[in-house]
C-alpha cells in the first residue's frame, strides 16, 4: 500500500521535474544558454494561471498561463540574451557569464515583481479536473494523475518534433554543430527562436501543472531554477534523455525520504547523489563532454 | 492582492495628512513585511488608525506620523531599519512584525536606543520571558499579540467545547506545525492541554516552512487514524490547505492557521479553505468588541480586503501608543513605557492590559475572558463563520463531505 503510493507519487512529481527540466536542458543543447530566470517563468505562468481562473474558468487560465510562459520566454530571449549575444562591447569568452549574470538578475526581477504584486504567499492554479481516484485503495487526486499524463503528452510531443521534423532536426543539428550548420544555409537566429517557442511551452506549461500539483510562492523561484539545474547537470547538460532519466531518480529518491524517513530531510539524498555524480562523473549520468 | 492595496503602505513614510500644525508630531515606525498578507495588514492597519486619531485632532493637538519600513521578513533589514527609525527618523515608538524571531532580534534594540516598541503579530513566549529576565533593558518592548502558551490555551478552550464535550466526541488528535520560534511554547501548550481535555496526541509533527508537497505527510497522519489534526501554522498556509483538500485527507483542521484568518485566503486557496476551523483575536463578522467591525469595514473600504489577524492588533497598537503618549504627558520613553504598562484600552481584539514586571509573561497581552480571548471561525462558502465561543457564535461545524467525522 504505501510502496503504491510511493510509486504514484513519485511517478507524477518525477514527470513534472522532468517536463521542467527538458526545456532548460534543451535550451543549452542548442543555444549554449542556462537560463537562470527558469524559476521565475514557471512562476509566472502559474500565478497567470491562478489570476484568470476566476475570470476563464480552469482551463482558459491553464491556456493563458502556458501563453505567459512562452512570452515570458520570448521576453528573456529578446530583452536579456540577444542584447548580450550580439554586444561587441561584451569580449566572445566572457559572454556565457554574462547570460549567466542577466538571466539570474531577471530572474530576480520578475520574482521581485510577482512578488509586489501578489505577495509571498503560495498560489495555487484551480485543478483541471477535481475529485480523487482510488486505485487499488491508494487516493490520489484525479489532477495530479492527469499531471502525469500531460507532462509526457508535452514530453512526447517535443520527441517528435525534434525527430521527426525538419525543423527539429535542425535544432539537433545545431546542438552538434552549429557552424556546419550555417554552412548548410540555415539561419541560426531562427533556430533560436525556434527553441525559445519550444522552451517557453515547455516551461509555460510546467509551471501551470505545477502551480496546480503543489502550488508556487514568488519564494520558489530560486529554488525551482536550482532544482531544474541540479536534475540537469545530474543528468548530463544538453542531454534531453539524461534529464529524463535524472528527474526520475530525483523524483523517487525525493518521495521515498519523505515517506520513509522524514518529509523535512526530503532534497538532501538528491543532493548528496548530485554531489557524488558530479565528483565521480562530471558530465553527469548520461552527458557526452 | 492588488496594486492599488499595497501601494498605500508602500509610499514610504507617507505623512498621513499632517497639514501645517505647529506641534511635533508623534512619529511611529512601522517595520514588517510588505509583500506578506499578514505583513502588509501592520502598516497598513496603522494607517487607518493614524488618519482616525487625526481626524480627532491627534494627541493634545500633535498629529500621529506613520514611518513605514518593508523588512522582507529578515532580521537584519528590520534591525537596520529599526536604527534609521530611531537614529535618522527619530521616531518615537515603534510597531513591529508579525515575525517572532524577528520581533527577538529588535527586542535589544528597542533597550539600546530607549524606543517603545509593540509586536502585534508575533506570538513566541520567549519575548516576554526576555522582558522578564532582562528587565531594565528591555522593559521597552511590549508583547502587543498573544503569546503561544495562551494561543495554545485558546485552542484547547474551544477544542474542548467544540469537539469533545460536544456531539462529535473526538478522543485523538495529531498535532501539525510548522518548524519555528513561536510553534515552541505553542506545541509545549497543545501537548500539555489538549489530554486535559480528553484528546490523546498520537503524534507530533514538526514541518518544515519549506515544505512543498504535504502528501507524505498527510499520509502519515492517516495512518495513525486521529479524530482531528491540531494546527499550528502561520508561514506555511495555502500549501497544506489545498492539499488537504485535493487529497481529501478525511480529517479535519483545526487550530492556528495565521494566513486563513485574511479574507483573500479564500481565493489563494481556490476554496480549497471550506472546513477548515481556525483560532483568531478578531474577525470582521463578530462584533468582538464596539469597535471591531468599524475597523474592519473601514479597513476593507481602503485596501479591499479583510484585515488578517495582525491587521487588528496593529490597529490598536497606535491607539495603544497614542493613549500612553497622553497619559505620559509626552514622548519621554520612560515615561511611555511606564503609562503602556498602565494599559487598560479596549480595542477590535477586546480589553488589552500587559502583565507586569514580576509576572511570568512580563508585557505580554492579557489572556481571558475579561481580557482578550481569541475567537473560533470555520471557513464555509467563502466566509469566516464564527463558531465558539457560544456568546458570538453564528453557525455550528460544517465539515466538506471528504471528511470523516468519526461519529
Amino acid at each position: 500500500m504505501l510502496g503504491l503510493q510511493i510509486l504514484i507519487d513519485g511517478f507524477a512529481i518525477s514527470a513534472l521535474y522532468g517536463l521542467g527540466a527538458i526545456g532548460f536542458t534543451l535550451l543549452f543543447g542548442v543555444s549554449g544558454v542556462l537560463n537562470l530566470a527558469h524559476g521565475g517563468i514557471l512562476l509566472v505562468s502559474a500565478v497567470v494561471a491562478w489570476l484568470l481562473a476566476d475570470q476563464i474558468g480552469a482551463y482558459g487560465g491553464a491556456l493563458a498561463g502556458l501563453l505567459a510562459g512562452v512570452v515570458m520566454a520570448f521576453a528573456t530571449y529578446l530583452l536579456v540574451v540577444r542584447p548580450i549575444q550580439r554586444s561587441r562591447a561584451i569580449p566572445h569568452e566572457e559572454k556565457e557569464i554574462f547570460v549567466l549574470t542577466g538571466t539570474l538578475l531577471w530572474g530576480i526581477m520578475i520574482q521581485e515583481v510577482v512578488a509586489y504584486f501578489t505577495t509571498t504567499s503560495p498560489h495555487t492554479v484551480r485543478p483541471l479536473v477535481a475529485g480523487v481516484s482510488v486505485i487499488a485503495g491508494v487516493r490520489t487526486p484525479t489532477n495530479q494523475l492527469l499531471t502525469a499524463v500531460l507532462c509526457w503528452a508535452a514530453i512526447g510531443l517535443m520527441w517528435l518534433l525534434v525527430n521527426r521534423t525538419r525543423a527539429g532536426k535542425a535544432l539537433l543539428a545545431a546542438s552538434i554543430n552549429p557552424r556546419g550548420l550555417t554552412l548548410l544555409g540555415f539561419e541560426l537566429q531562427r533556430i533560436y527562436l525556434l527553441v525559445w517557442a519550444i522552451y517557453g511551452v515547455l516551461a509555460g506549461t510546467a509551471g501551470v501543472l505545477l502551480g496546480a500539483f503543489l502550488g508556487v510562492s514568488s519564494e520558489n523561484a530560486g529554488t525551482l531554477t536550482a532544482s531544474a539545474f541540479s536534475i540537469v547537470v545530474l543528468g548530463g547538460l544538453g542531454s534531453v534523455g539524461g534529464s529524463l532519466l535524472a528527474a526520475y531518480l530525483v523524483g523517487y529518491l525525493e518521495t521515498i525520504t519523505a515517506y520513509l524517513i522524514s518529509p523535512s530531510l526530503r532534497t538532501i539524498p538528491a543532493l548528496l547523489l548530485l554531489v557524488i555524480v558530479v565528483y565521480l562523473r562530471p558530465q553527469g549520468l548520461l552527458g557526452r563532454r | 492582492m492588488s496594486l492599488r492595496h499595497l501601494l498605500p503602505a508602500l509610499a514610504l513614510a507617507v505623512a498621513v495628512p499632517g497639514a501645517a500644525h505647529a506641534a511635533d508630531p508623534i512619529r511611529i515606525g512601522v517595520i514588517a513585511e510588505n509583500s506578506a498578507i499578514s505583513g502588509i495588514a501592520i502598516p497598513n492597519a496603522a494607517m487607518v488608525a493614524a488618519e482616525e486619531i487625526n481626524a480627532q485632532g491627534g494627541v493634545d493637538g500633535r498629529m500621529i506620523e506613520i514611518v513605514a519600513y518593508d523588512d522582507h521578513n529578515s532580521a537584519a533589514d528590520a534591525v537596520r531599519a529599526f536604527q534609521r527609525a530611531a537614529n535618522q527618523d527619530k521616531v518615537h515608538a515603534v510597531i513591529a512584525t508579525y515575525t517572532s524571531e524577528v520581533a527577538l532580534a529588535l527586542q535589544p534594540w528597542a533597550g539600546r536606543l530607549k524606543i517603545p516598541t509593540i509586536t502585534p503579530g508575533a506570538a513566541s513566549d520567549e519575548i516576554s520571558k526576555r522582558i522578564h529576565g532582562d528587565y531594565e533593558h528591555l522593559k521597552y518592548n511590549f508583547h502587543g499579540y498573544l503569546a503561544s502558551a495562551f494561543l495554545a490555551q485558546s485552542v484547547c478552550d474551544a477544542a474542548k467545547d467544540l469537539l469533545t464535550n460536544s456531539k462529535l466526541k473526538m478522543k485523538t488528535a495529531v498535532i501539525m506545525s510548522e518548524d519555528a520560534a513561536w510553534t515552541g511554547p505553542l506545541d509545549a501548550g497543545y501537548m500539555a492541554c489538549l489530554p486535559k481535555i480528553g484528546l490523546t496526541v498520537l503524534d507530533h509533527i514538526r514541518l518544515s516552512p519549506d515544505t512543498t508537497d504535504f502528501t507524505p505527510i498527510f499520509n502519515g497522519i492517516e495512518g495513525k487514524k486521529p479524530d482531528v489534526i491540531v494546527t499550528g501554522i502561520s508561514h506555511v498556509g495555502v500549501q497544506p490547505t489545498v492539499q488537504w483538500a485535493n487529497q481529501q485527507v478525511p480529517i479535519p483542521m483545526f487550530g492556528i492557521s495565521s494566513q486563513a484568518t485574511s479574507s483573500t485566503f479564500w481565493k489563494d486557496t481556490n476554496g480549497a479553505t471550506e472546513g477548515v476551523v481556525l483560532q483568531l483575536a478578531a474577525v470582521d463578522t463578530v462584533a468582538s468588541t464596539p469597535k471591531t467591525q468599524p475597523f474592519a469595514a473601514a479597513y476593507v473600504k481602503k485596501y479591499g480586503i479583510t484585515p488578517a489577524y495582525s491587521g487588528y492588533t496593529a490597529y490598536d497598537d497606535v491607539f495603544i501608543i497614542a493613549d500612553a503618549v497622553r497619559r505620559a504627558g509626552g514622548t519621554d520613553p520612560d515615561k511611555m513605557v511606564t503609562a503602556l504598562e498602565a494599559t487598560n484600552y479596549v480595542g477590535t481584539v477586546g480589553r488589552v492590559q500587559f502583565f507586569g514586571k514580576d509576572d511570568q509573561f512580563t508585557h505580554a497581552m492579557k489572556y481571558g475572558k475579561d481580557f482578550v480571548s481569541g475567537l473560533v471561525v470555520q471557513w464555509q462558502d467563502g466566509k469566516q463563520v464564527a463558531v465558539w465561543p457560544p456568546a458570538v457564535a453564528t453557525g455550528t461545524l460544517r465539515f466538506p463531505s471528504f471528511v470523516k467525522l468519526a461519529n
